[in-house]
């Protein structure tokens, strides 16, 4: 239903929009004192409520960090939980600035869907959670299996791929909605329950006895999860794509939430034209000097978020892996603030 | 507007002779003519207008995108599909799944519905206290209650493949759906249709006869057995001619899953019963407020004919409440089908799952889905509208 309101909105605003697309969304954030972020509808690690009710995850950290840049407060941020058949709609539409929502990058996505990818915070594969009672080793033994997955995902794509390329019967089972998907496996509809594997790990634990389950050692694609915002604004797509790298580069230098007031006084070049000390690198993005200061400072560095969120410090448990920086052989590469 | 005068036409004509314009046929023209260029000026404008935004926000737009492959998996498919199909064929597949739930739950829901009506009427205290509870249990509670409970409680009640419940050992239910044996008619099973055929006419013919029969001489036949076996009798005959080319493709245990046969997914089956239950409920009481429209003096006159009562129910009672009945069937009919769109909940691939879920999500195309989906939605509605009214009319009192 709201998929369909979300579409006739955006009809509606397609049919009688006098043409000005990609009003400046900076100074409309600026004005209404809050970012409109788009985030998944609960998944553990990423963007889930927690007791309070307060959103948490690596996704809605990056959201944090946005509003923490532009409005010095990383709680001015309004979070719309979206499925994944409503999540581009609602960015089109303009219901949401960012959407931050564990999204693969795609060509498709990227050249049709009126959005860019700004960058991925988070490189992932997409795996297979199964029973163990089941018996099964790998995924190659999986034949005539029943599949549970989510509807509108790359998800539901590469799983056609992956038997039909390995010439293994399966029969999918596409839902709306996550909480449905997974009842239908806990009910024993599917043998297997597939989606990106960091998720996999993340709603396990959701699971009612989450020891009998086991996830499959095959990562069957790339999935890189990346940010995106709506196209035609590229000032908004550089702060967005910014703050991300921001997060990379503070890591790599060793610059902390615990830490960051001491490093303004850091002798580094580096340091100091990050945090603004030397040089308008923010304000050339159309922010403050201090951005990296206040993204820094209220949110952490992108290893800090990471472990907080999904890694170490987290009952996720997920090692740094491909998310590593470049410097400790992982993809996570901020380019240079200057 | 012009005025039609019935009886003799006035010797000299209205209209004036001064001026056209002063024509008040003529003005009203003119007047509709604008109006309807204003209205194809405006909804140019809008589509015109609902491109150039669309190609501003580098959204992609326009119908080509039905010939492009699809790459997902669909689970119930009744006509040829696979991942290499296209949206089109998708699109396709969608609309005959929906009409799928529909047909079957419309079926479902009518003979239940009339079933529950006639029993909150009758004599007997049992039947009618169950057959209320029933109406007041499925009406009073919302249909995605329903859906769920039917799939998710009673799914969860079924045992895996291996351990199935076995009918026979021929049928087996189990959460992956219900299996049954199915036919396959091998080479030279064209005579059977072909004696289906000449039964049909066989069986036109003889209502005819049978009615003139009656009209003339007052004599039953026993129409319908004798329909019932000719239907069957005549392709059966046919077919053992032959050799009897068909033979049955039994389910059997392979794997995780039952392979061979033919196969209820349990969408499928959750959707139909709970559609059926919850509409039923509905159609229960618009046959007891039909039935019950009804004079009483009706059912005495045909008693007084020495009609038995259930003759007389039949003969008397249902024809001319079916007349009553049938508006408010056919807005039943019609909620029943747009709600199988609640199937997305139960993960069955109909139109709203299929096509304005994943093939919207995969393309982005937004506005050309939800107007394709809406135009299928009222034409289905508009055709089920259409043959309702046509028996309406065939029903209704003809006055002599
Ligand atoms: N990365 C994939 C899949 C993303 C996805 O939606 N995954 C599901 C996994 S169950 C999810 O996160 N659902 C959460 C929700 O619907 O709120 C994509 O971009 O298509």
């Amino acid at each position: 239903m709201k998929k369909i309101l979300t579409a006739l909105a955006l009809g509606a605003s397609a049919v009688f929009a006098s043409g000005a697309a990609g009003a400046a969304t900076l100074d409309q954030v600026k004005k209404d004192g809050v970012l409109k972020c788009g985030v998944s509808t609960g998944l553990p690690g990423f963007s889930n409520p927690n007791e309070k009710g307060e959103w948490t995850g690596l996704d809605v950290d990056l959201c944090r960090a946005v509003a923490a840049a532009i409005l010095d407060d990383p709680t001015k941020v309004r979070f719309t939980p979206l499925t994944a058949k409503d999540r581009f709609t609602a960015l089109q539409s303009g219901e949401v600035d960012v959407l931050s929502r564990n999204s693969t990058w795609t060509s498709s996505r990227d050249a049709t869907q009126g959005l860019n990818f700004t960058a991925a915070n988070y490189y992932d594969g997409q795996g297979f959670l199964v029973r163990k009672a089941l018996g099964v080793k790998s995924a190659m033994e999986l034949n005539g299996a029943s599949v549970c997955t989510q509807s509108g995902t790359t998800t539901e794509l590469n799983v056609a791929d992956f038997f039909r390329t390995n010439n293994l019967q399966y029969e999918v089972v596409a839902f709306q909605g996550q909480e449905e998907t997974l009842k239908a496996y806990e009910s024993g509809r599917c043998e297997v329950f597939t989606s990106d594997s960091s998720q996999l790990y993340a709603l396990r634990l959701k699971l009612a006895n989450k020891d009998e389950h086991m996830v499959l050692p095959e990562l069957i694609s790339k999935e890189p999860l990346a940010t995106a915002v709506r196209q035609g604004d590229d000032q908004w797509f550089d702060i967005v794509k910014w703050v991300h790298f921001a997060m990379l580069n503070a890591e790599e230098a060793g610059v902390t939430s615990k830490n960051v007031q001491e490093m303004l006084s850091s002798p580094n070049p580096d340091i100091r034209r990050m945090l603004g000390v030397e040089g308008n690198f923010g304000e050339q993005l159309g922010l403050t000097k201090d951005w990296v200061v206040r993204i820094v400072g209220k949110v952490g560095n992108y290893g800090e978020a990471f472990d907080r969120n999904v890694g170490a410090g987290s009952p996720l448990q997920i090692e740094r892996g491909k998310n590593a920086l470049w410097t400790k052989g992982g993809l996570q590469y901020g380019p240079p603030i200057r | 507007m012009a005025i039609t005068h019935e009886g003799p036409a006035p010797a000299e004509p209205v209209r004036s002779r001064s001026s056209i314009l002063n024509d008040a046929r003529f003005r009203g023209l003119v007047a509709q003519a604008v109006v309807a260029a204003i209205v194809v000026f405006a909804i140019g404008m809008m589509v015109w207008n609902a491109q150039t935004n669309l190609a501003n926000q580098r959204i992609a737009s326009g119908f080509g995108f039905l010939n492009q492959t699809a790459g997902f998996g669909i689970n119930q498919t009744m006509v040829e599909y696979n991942e290499t199909s296209t949206y089109g064929r998708a699109l396709l597949v969608a609309v005959i799944n929906t009409l799928m739930v529909a047909g079957v739950g419309i079926v479902f829901a009518t003979i239940l519905g009339f079933l529950v009506g006639v029993g909150r009427l009758s004599k007997n205290w049992m039947v009618r206290q169950v057959c209320t509870a029933y109406v007041e249990v499925t009406r009073n509670l919302p249909l995605l209650f329903h859906i769920l409970f039917w799939y998710l409680a009673v799914l969860a009640a079924m045992p895996a493949a291996r351990n199935s419940y076995s009918l026979f050992g021929e049928i087996y239910i189990n959460n992956r759906g219900i299996y049954i044996p199915r036919f396959v008619f091998g080479e030279g099973s064209g005579v059977g249709l072909i004696a289906f055929a000449i039964a049909v006419v066989g069986v036109i013919v003889l209502k005819k006869w049978a009615t003139a029969r009656r009209n003339a001489t007052g004599q039953q036949f026993p129409v319908f057995w004798t329909s019932v076996g000719l239907l069957i009798g005549l392709p059966l005959i046919a077919l053992l001619a032959v050799g009897f080319p068909v033979t049955i493709d039994h389910p059997v245990l392979k794997g995780f899953n039952f392979s061979g046969g033919s196969r209820l997914l349990p969408e499928f089956a959750a959707l139909v019963i709970a559609l059926s239950i919850y509409t039923g409920g509905f159609i229960a009481e618009i046959v007891r407020a039909g039935i019950k429209a009804v004079n009483y003096g009706q059912s005495e006159a045909a008693a007084s004919l020495g009609l038995k009562s259930g003759l007389a129910t039949r003969l008397v009672v249902i024809p001319q409440a079916l007349r009553v009945m049938i508006p408010p069937l056919t807005s039943q009919y019609l909620n029943l089908t747009k709600n199988s769109s609640l199937a997305a909940f139960v993960g069955y691939p109909e139109l709203v799952q299929v096509f304005a879920g994943t093939t919207l999500n995969q393309t982005g195309q937004a506005i050309e889905i939800i107007a394709i989906t809406m135009g299928i939605y009222l034409v289905i509605s508009l055709v089920t509208s259409a043959f309702m009214n046509w028996y309406n009319q065939r029903v209704a009192l003809i006055e002599r």
